[in-house]
């Protein structure tokens, strides 16, 4: 197994305004992504990972910077998604802060940066973003589409938007909604963006400021969410920064406050805070059965040609296996081909991203078992 | 159940084209084998990620489920057969888990090691738990935590309400009709909801 090696990423351009469900449309717009392996005569080898939260288009291999992709343990040669086989695209999503079209570029139709004007886009217009893209690369039906978190959402909505237009899909830590108890916590780490001083509106570009100490706060909260109780308490417990306690309100006294403050001053300073409340409201948003009545099985009966493959792990407490399970049982009510892995692993929802023998032992297999490819 | 005979015998009992479920699937030979050459589809339920690693390089849909916490996932009548082989012996709830087995099938195909065989009544009656090619286990290391007999499953499946359809011993790959529960190391039951 190896790596691609570096790699460059591309941009397409879209003149075609792309209409959104809040029935705004984004106008003239460009997507980055980055593809790896070759495309066959075919087309047919094509396989789609879409990105969560704070990912890009850089899934695999060394970006100009030498930054290792995000799911780089999964797709290369000789990994479970197998880039001599397969041709791998990643797509950064448009709203999003790596390049593709996003609040921090300008608005065509003012001539000023967008910031806080971005149209609000859903899980469902960034698959119909992406199926463009597909489109202008010349490919029919993907062999797959993947995706973990907020990705696993997207992939399921292809099979939901465009069904004849895949045939794997594979969602990993999933759910088919958030639960009121994650929309929480989404409420908490935008109120800390929207309220902070240098905020301004959300149009802080033209004062020359970041709400950095909103995207701090935001983004210590979510990594609470992304491991388990247990992972944390083995990573860190009560270990302490000094030898002493320093008896003191505001220092940092444990390594927990040491990390969090770490991993959300890196956040705050490449991350965007509009772009952090877009993405937030887009898994806000997501529910599928919302347009059939609430019933998932009637919104999955669209599917009935596709193939899937979930995951959960069993201390993913932000996309519990509970989760995971009421879209298996959509599935099977409508007889849809579905496997189901769930799998035994201490990190929490992180664990999508981590290497585990069981979980890239079933993802393998799975993509391996790919037909007419 | 590791005999290809045995495997085959049981196959032959699942209608052309069933809709099946079958729970404690493994790696899925059975119901590959379903699919290959009776046109069957459907799941397989397994505990194990061994298992349903083995599924998935099948090509076998497999769901990934503690059978003690039921068949929630599915839905009254949903499956043409559900099939329980060598599953029962390794549940708590035996007579909860027969009774769903009846709620989401038409047909139920159960098997177990029948504890009355008579090599195995032989060994008890010399003082010992027996150790045989059917029940390969010590008592202290056994996963089967409930040991029963053909004659015991006719009894239970009477409680559940169920209508045995065919029941049948199975011994070195051979079917077993006069005395099973004597002559068999394996017992097999067809049943239905009436």
């Amino acid at each position: 197994m190896g790596s691609i090696g570096q790699v460059t990423p591309q941009q397409m351009h879209f003149a075609e305004p792309l209409p959104l469900k809040s029935g705004a449309r984004l106008a003239d717009y460009t997507l980055v992504y980055e593809t790896y392996g070759t495309l066959n005569a075919a087309k047919s080898n094509a396989v789609l990972v879409c990105h969560a939260l704070n990912a890009s288009h850089h899934v695999a291999g060394l970006d100009e910077r030498g930054a290792v992709g995000w799911w780089d343990n999964l797709v290369g040669p000789g990994k479970p998604l197998d880039t001599d086989r397969f041709f791998v695209i990643g797509v950064n999503n448009p709203g999003s802060c790596f390049g593709s079209t996003g609040p921090m570029h300008v608005n065509p139709a003012t001539g000023r940066i967008y910031g806080a004007d971005f149209p609000v886009c859903t899980v469902e217009d960034w698959v119909d973003a992406q199926a463009r893209l597909v489109t202008a690369l010349g490919i029919d039906r993907l062999a797959a589409v993947v995706g973990g978190s907020l990705g696993g959402m997207q992939a399921l909505a292809w099979t939901l938007r465009h069904p004849q237009r895949v045939q794997q899909c594979v969602a990993v830590a999933t759910a088919p909604n958030l639960s009121a108890q994650n929309i929480a916590f989404n409420e908490v780490a935008r109120r800390a963006i929207v309220t902070d001083p240098d905020f301004h509106g959300g149009h802080f570009y033209e004062h020359g400021v970041v709400p950095k100490r909103g995207l701090r706060v935001a983004r210590m909260i979510g990594h609470i969410t992304y491991l388990s109780d247990d992972a944390m308490e083995q990573k860190f417990g009560r270990e302490l920064r000094a030898a002493e306690l320093g008896y003191s309100t505001q220092e940092v006294e444990f390594q927990i406050e040491s990390y969090l403050r770490h991993q959300g001053d890196k956040f705050s300073e490449y991350f965007d805070a509009n772009t952090y409340l877009l993405i937030t409201r887009a898994l806000d948003y997501f529910d599928p059965a919302r347009e059939h009545g609430g019933d998932l099985a009637r919104a999955f009966a669209a599917a009935r040609q596709n193939r899937f493959l979930l995951v959960s792990f069993t201390t993913d407490w932000r996309f519990s296996p509970a989760r995971s399970r009421e879209i298996v049982k959509a599935l099977v009510d409508n007889r849809i081909a579905v496997s189901y892995a769930e799998i035994a692993a201490p990190h929490g929802h992180d664990a999508f991203l981590l290497e585990d023998p069981r979980y890239h032992g079933v993802m393998r297999a799975c993509f391996e078992g790919l037909r007419d490819v | 159940m590791s005999e290809r005979k045995d495997l085959e015998i049981i196959a032959g009992l699942v209608p052309e084209g069933s809709r099946v479920l079958d729970l404690g699937c493994g790696s899925g030979e059975l119901l590959a084998w379903l699919k290959q050459h009776k046109g069957c589809t459907g799941y397989g339920v397994e505990i194990d990620d061994a298992g349903v690693l083995g599924c998935v390089q099948r090509g076998v849909d497999v769901i990934q489920l503690n059978l003690e916490e039921g068949l929630a996932l599915f839905e009254d009548r949903s499956f043409d057969v559900v099939l329980q082989i060598d599953t029962l012996q390794h549940l708590r709830n035996t007579e909860k888990m027969l009774k769903e087995t009846a709620r989401v099938g038409r047909i139920g195909i159960v098997s177990f090691p029948n504890f009355a065989h008579w090599p195995n009544r032989v060994r008890v009656a010399s003082g010992r738990m027996p150790v045989t090619k059917a029940l390969p286990y010590e008592w202290y290391d056994t996963p089967n935590i409930r040991v029963g007999t053909f004659a015991d499953f006719e009894v239970l499946a009477t409680k559940c309400g169920l209508r045995v359809a065919d029941a049948f011993g199975l011994q070195a790959g051979e079917v077993v009709r006069r005395w099973p529960n004597l002559r068999a190391s394996v017992a097999v039951f067809k049943f239905e909801r009436p």
